[in-house]
């Protein structure tokens, strides 16, 4: 009744509906997230649920001789599962067929699960783990690039290459020789681990119909669900993948859940009950994927105003035990290796490479964080060489309108490579500090080359800089500061065809009570998906945000919308949704023979509408764009609808005596076309920023004998918020015309540019230019004292080599 | 969780007299292991390698509690925390070296659990408090049913994560004396980042002049280059008797690489742990010099 008094209200004239895209509305799932209501996959409880455990190889590379159950042990109880269990076909589904869900007889990488085993208590399970002996026959594994290249042992093929990548734009060898000056520089890159809050976790059961229903911590349902269907040998529809509330992936829950899955599945089909393997910090930095390791060669030829005539790259990276993702982990590296820059003459050459270590797999970026960070450093040993500003020389060489990659894809529009240096410069005053911390530095410098023990001067001098707020040398400290800038982009959406081969359908209906409802597989994974989506419907539908429901990404209810990865949920999916929005609009209000006014009067609608016509529903499927086109074969054309551009600049205080590096301050400019929910997106760049500054500083995976050693969180050191410095974040806006209301992607780019700003800002701040991230105090003291990498001395103008390798 | 929680006992003594005695009568059967603020323990039993299954819980006995001012020096109960000791205004005052080291302690959920016994028994070479505390020449009172004994902390460790400490002994406080008049306080940890990390090299000194401006008496405490906290005695002695001056630092660092043993491990390397306590050590002769001119 209280209502109906209110209708009065609800009947006036709206002239225009609250807006939602643009706007920070409150995170749909955030509510129950703070509120410990969100139920993550361990804090599901399945009645008679079992708790399953993997036994994995302890060795690197070999031949499994002998499993054994320890007959002292009561192995009452424990459901045991090996290769010889699994009804379809012992693998993991994804690019090519090489990877098996369990080892049968040959050990590829250490970590290699073996052997599964289930019981209701998980003390018992875990001891019994314990119970299980394995022998093996080891043979020498193969650890590292340079091992897998030299074929210290066969591994894959007859040349341990996954595959192989040649791009090739103008005449690479020419522009080298007709350049005023041509710069080599060797670049490394560690493995990096995702390290999201919430460890790999699934739970399956049987259904009555004879099915699976697997439940879990994941990005993309219907990868688990191919994965399977080939495992099990089961119609698609006898498979049903849900996602439980997700507590980070960053790639970490690409493919990697397809392998637990299939584990927590076998389980579940032997014993026919219900099983959970939820792994530990432990087992999970230890088994599961990593961000690929590189080697980046680049050969670089310029004029002496800095304009890029030439530019020879050569990248290899370490795919691991098996092909999983590598082949367009690699693609996408390759692709954005020479970074943001016109170069008339460019020839990459990528390679991926079998390694006995675990399979390294997608991570935010894919393969791109590692050939940019190779390339900005590239570029500022080049700005050295030439005695130029890296700024200068970015900005004479930084993409417009209308240059082409080197894939031959014209950058038609929405090109911010300028605008986000510009503006990254200008907030960061960039000159202005550059010059400061050379003035401080050398007074630093000369203050303490007498090697005296301070005294008098020095006491006096302390306080002098402690006024002007630079303190460089505090209870004795002997400290530098320094600034670094990158600058990076990024492609939104799947590489080349892929878009085309995915063909993603996302789907919009009514629920039962008159709401628009969201049915796509992409997931929220802490990223935004849920409230970014429900914003780009309310927008086209005239509602608020929190009026769209959005379902749960379950493959037995929401169609194929693709995998939740390569910066595409937004740009792609949320098109479509866009697009399902405006038809489900323009049919209501034909329906109703007038506008929609607003979330009451569309409910009404629809209500009517369910009740005279019955269910609504409207699925857009991905269509390419006309004027977009590829070739797989030679690697040539638009490699991407679009690209995001961002820029990163710290500044930075070094400690001559540890090797310590404190980032003071970050700038992060980022062209992502419309920002959706600007706080998000804002939050992702803060994000992104902070993984990069772990990636450049910190992130080590330290191997022995082919298993991780450091898999611990003491021991793995990710940045806490005492290692970041505030970042100043600058959302730039050049709309696309594909994307929904102007959008790109956001995800990964942030990833790409604070490495090599950092690596930019050290060697500012020591003269130190260190080739290998994490610079690690370790590495940076040794880079010092060697001087080495020293600027200045090794490449000037006019010699035809420069860089650290003349 | 990789132990079996359900397999453990946890006893909860009413007096520091019943814990001892119920430690003593442990000694021949399953052993009692003291459980302070746990958070050394519970890593153990996460990774699944308790250190036993029987375990003392001493948080509630308020005879290990508190810190006490007295006329030669200060005497901390062994359950002090960090918290506690980063926010006594005495100690700020008198051994701000202890609660800079405090402060550096995993981060504050830590400091408010983590105690000042528990960093010294569980024995670890990284224990930030180990090197302030041999820096200021401390001593540490053990208890058992059968007595009391101090113990000088230099002479605590037998060797690496070995104390001194009987099986039925409970470390009950640690004493600091004042240290001597206009003398200078140093503490550096190195970690493997800015909070929540165990230190790669950690060190503290203690220096003061006479009239002379000799130095004449000094300190030097490392973590994490041995297999336990030790003085750098060589290099001690190279400045006994000393100006602070670069030619005697330099002497210093030399004797330094006789005293430290340092390995590569997990965290770190031995170069960069021999480089970085010589390193520190010139670090904190010249903020004593620089601490001096300004006097
Ligand atoms: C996340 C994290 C970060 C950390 N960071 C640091 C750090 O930065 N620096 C650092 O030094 N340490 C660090 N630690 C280690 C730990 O916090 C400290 O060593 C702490 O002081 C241990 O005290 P506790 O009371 O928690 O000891 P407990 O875990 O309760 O006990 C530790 C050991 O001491 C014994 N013990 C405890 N009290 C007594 C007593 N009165 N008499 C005899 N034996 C006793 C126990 O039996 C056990 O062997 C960290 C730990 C964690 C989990």
């Amino acid at each position: 009744m209280a209502r109906r008094a209110r209708l009065p209200r609800a009947s006036r004239t709206v002239l225009r509906p609250p807006a939602s895209v643009g706007r920070s509305v409150p995170r749909l799932e955030g509510l129950d997230k703070v509120t410990g209501r969100a139920l993550y996959v361990d804090d599901l409880r399945v009645p008679g649920v079992l708790h399953g455990r993997t036994v994995r190889s302890t060795i690197a590379r070999g031949r499994i001789k002998r499993v054994r159950l320890d007959p002292a042990f009561d192995w009452s109880g424990v459901v045991v599962a090996d290769h010889r269990d699994i009804p379809g076909e012992n693998l993991v589904a994804l690019i090519e067929d090489d990877q098996p869900l369990l080892a049968a007889e040959e050990i590829h990488h250490a970590e290699e699960p073996i052997l599964l085993l289930a019981h209701e208590d998980p003390e018992r399970v875990e001891a019994a783990t314990r119970a299980v002996r394995i022998e093996y026959e080891p043979l020498e594994p193969v650890l590292t690039i340079e091992d897998s290249l030299a074929r210290k042992a066969p591994l894959y093929r007859d040349d341990n290459v996954f595959k192989n990548i040649l791009i090739e734009r103008g005449d690479v060898e020419r522009g080298l020789a007709g350049s005023d000056l041509v710069i080599e520089g060797e670049y490394r890159c560690g493995h990096q681990e995702q390290l999201y809050i919430e460890n790999n976790g699934m739970i399956a059961e049987r259904t009555p119909d004879g099915g699976l229903l697997v439940r879990g911590s994941l990005q993309c349902p219907y990868y688990v669900h191919k994965a399977l269907v080939r495992a099990f040998a089961l119609p698609p529809d006898k498979v049903r993948i849900v996602q439980t509330v997700t507590g980070g992936g960053f790639g970490g829950k690409e493919e990697y859940p397809s392998m637990i899955g299939g584990h927590a599945a076998l389980l579940a089909w032997k014993s026919g009950r219900p099983v959970k393997i939820v792994y530990d910090r432990l087992e999970d930095i230890a088994a599961t994927t990593k961000r690929h390791p590189a080697a980046i060669k680049l050969r670089t030829g310029v004029r002496r105003d800095g304009t890029l005539v030439a530019n020879a790259i050569d990248i290899v990276m370490d795919g691991g035990a098996y092909v999983t993702l590598s082949p367009v982990v690699l693609s996408r590296g390759a692709i954005h290796a020479a970074g943001p820059y016109r170069c008339p003459n460019v020839s990459i050459r990528a390679r991926a490479v079998a390694t006995n270590t675990p399979p390294n797999g997608a991570f935010r970026g894919f393969g791109a964080p590692q050939t940019q960070f190779a390339v900005e450093c590239h570029m500022d040993r080049i700005a050295a060489a030439l005695g130029l500003d890296p700024l200068e020389l970015r900005r004479r060489n930084a993409y417009r309108l209308g240059d082409v990659t080197p894939t031959g894809q014209v950058l038609r529009e929405s090109v911010g490579a300028l605008e986000a240096l510009e503006t990254a410069a200008r907030r960061a005053r960039w000159a202005e500090r550059r010059a400061r911390h050379e003035r401080e530095n050398r007074d630093n410098e000369a203050r303490e080359r007498p090697a005296g023990l301070g005294g008098a001067a020095a006491g006096r001098r302390r306080g002098e800089t402690s006024r002007n707020g630079a303190g460089p040398r505090a209870n004795g400290r002997r400290l530098r500061r320094g600034i670094g800038l990158a600058l990076a982009y990024h492609g939104a959406g799947f590489t080349g065809s892929g878009e085309v081969k995915l063909g993603s359908i996302a789907a919009l209906d009514l629920s039962h009570d008159g709401r628009p409802r969201i049915l796509s597989a992409s997931t929220e994974i802490g990223q935004g998906t849920t409230t970014m989506f429900a914003q780009l419907v309310a927008e086209t539908l005239g509602v608020p945000a929190d009026f769209v429901a959005v379902e749960t990404p379950d493959t037995g209810l929401v169609p194929d919308s693709g995998p939740t990865v390569a910066s595409r949920t937004c740009m792609v999916v949320g098109g479509l949704l866009e697009k399902c929005a405006r038809a489900m609009r323009e049919r209501l209000e034909l329906f109703a023979e007038r506008p929609i006014r607003d979330a009451r009067d569309f409910q009404r609608i629809a209500r009517r509408f369910l009740a005279e016509r019955g269910p609504l529903r409207f699925e857009r499927g991905y269509e390419k764009p006309p004027e977009i086109e590829w070739d797989d074969d030679r690697y040539r054309g638009d490699a991407y609808g679009v690209f995001s551009y961002g820029c990163c600049v710290v500044e930075v205080e070094v400690d001559l005596d540890t090797g310590e590096t404190r980032v003071l301050r970050t700038i992060a400019t980022a062209d992502i076309g419309k920002a959706i929910h600007p706080i998000l997106a804002a939050g992702q760049i803060e994000g992104g920023t902070v993984q990069g500054l772990g990636y450049g500083l910190l992130e080590e995976v330290r191997w022995k004998d082919g298993r991780v050693w450091n898999h611990q969180l003491t021991n793995y050191i990710i940045p806490t918020s005492m290692d970041a410095s505030p970042i100043e974040v600058v959302i730039v806006e050049l709309p696309y015309s594909r994307g929904p209301f102007g959008a790109k992607g956001v995800g990964e780019l942030p990833m790409d540019a604070p490495a090599p700003a950092i690596v930019a800002a050290i060697a500012h701040a020591t003269g130190a230019r260190i080739d290998e991230i994490p610079v690690t105090p370790e590495r940076l003291l040794e880079g010092l004292r060697d001087g080495a990498r020293r600027d200045g001395s090794r490449s000037s103008p006019g010699s035809r080599r420069g860089g650290k390798r003349s | 969780m990789r132990s079996a929680l359900s397999t453990l006992e946890v006893v909860r003594p009413r007096s520091l007299d019943h814990a001892l005695e119920a430690l003593g009568r442990s000694v021949s059967g399953e052993r009692l292991v003291p459980l302070a603020g746990g958070t050394d323990l519970f890593v153990y039993l996460n990774a699944g390698t308790p250190p036993g299954t029987r375990y003392l819980d001493l948080w509630g006995l308020r005879e290990l509690r508190g810190i006490r001012v007295r006329d030669g020096g200060v005497r901390l109960g062994a359950l002090t925390t960090f918290r506690e000791i980063r926010e006594h205004p005495v100690l700020g005052r008198r051994f701000p070296s202890l609660v800079a080291a405090a402060a550096e302690v995993g981060a504050w959920q830590i400091q408010n659990r983590a105690t000042l016994a528990g960093n010294i028994a569980n024995a670890s070479p990284a224990g930030d408090s180990l090197p302030v505390l041999m820096a200021h020449d401390a001593k540490v009172d053990v208890r058992s049913a059968r007595g009391a004994r101090e113990v000088a902390f230099e002479r605590l460790y037998r060797g690496y994560r070995e104390l001194t400490v009987d099986a039925d002994e409970l470390i009950t406080a640690v004493t600091l004396p004042f240290p001597p008049a206009r003398s200078f306080p140093f503490f550096r940890k190195v970690g493997t980042r800015r909070a929540q990390s165990i230190s790669k090299v950690v060190f503290s000194g203690l220096l003061a002049l006479d009239r002379e401006r000799r130095i004449a008496h000094v300190r030097l405490a490392y973590g994490s280059v041995a297999p336990v906290t030790l003085r750098a005695r060589r290099a001690e002695r190279a400045l006994r008797g000393e100006p602070l001056a670069a030619s005697v630092a330099a002497r210093a660092r030399a004797a330094l690489a006789e005293d430290i043993a340092p390995i590569d491990d997990i965290r770190s390397s031995r170069d960069y742990r021999l480089a970085v306590a010589g390193n520190l050590l010139e670090q904190f002769l010249r903020a004593a010099a620089e601490s001096r001119a300004r006097r």
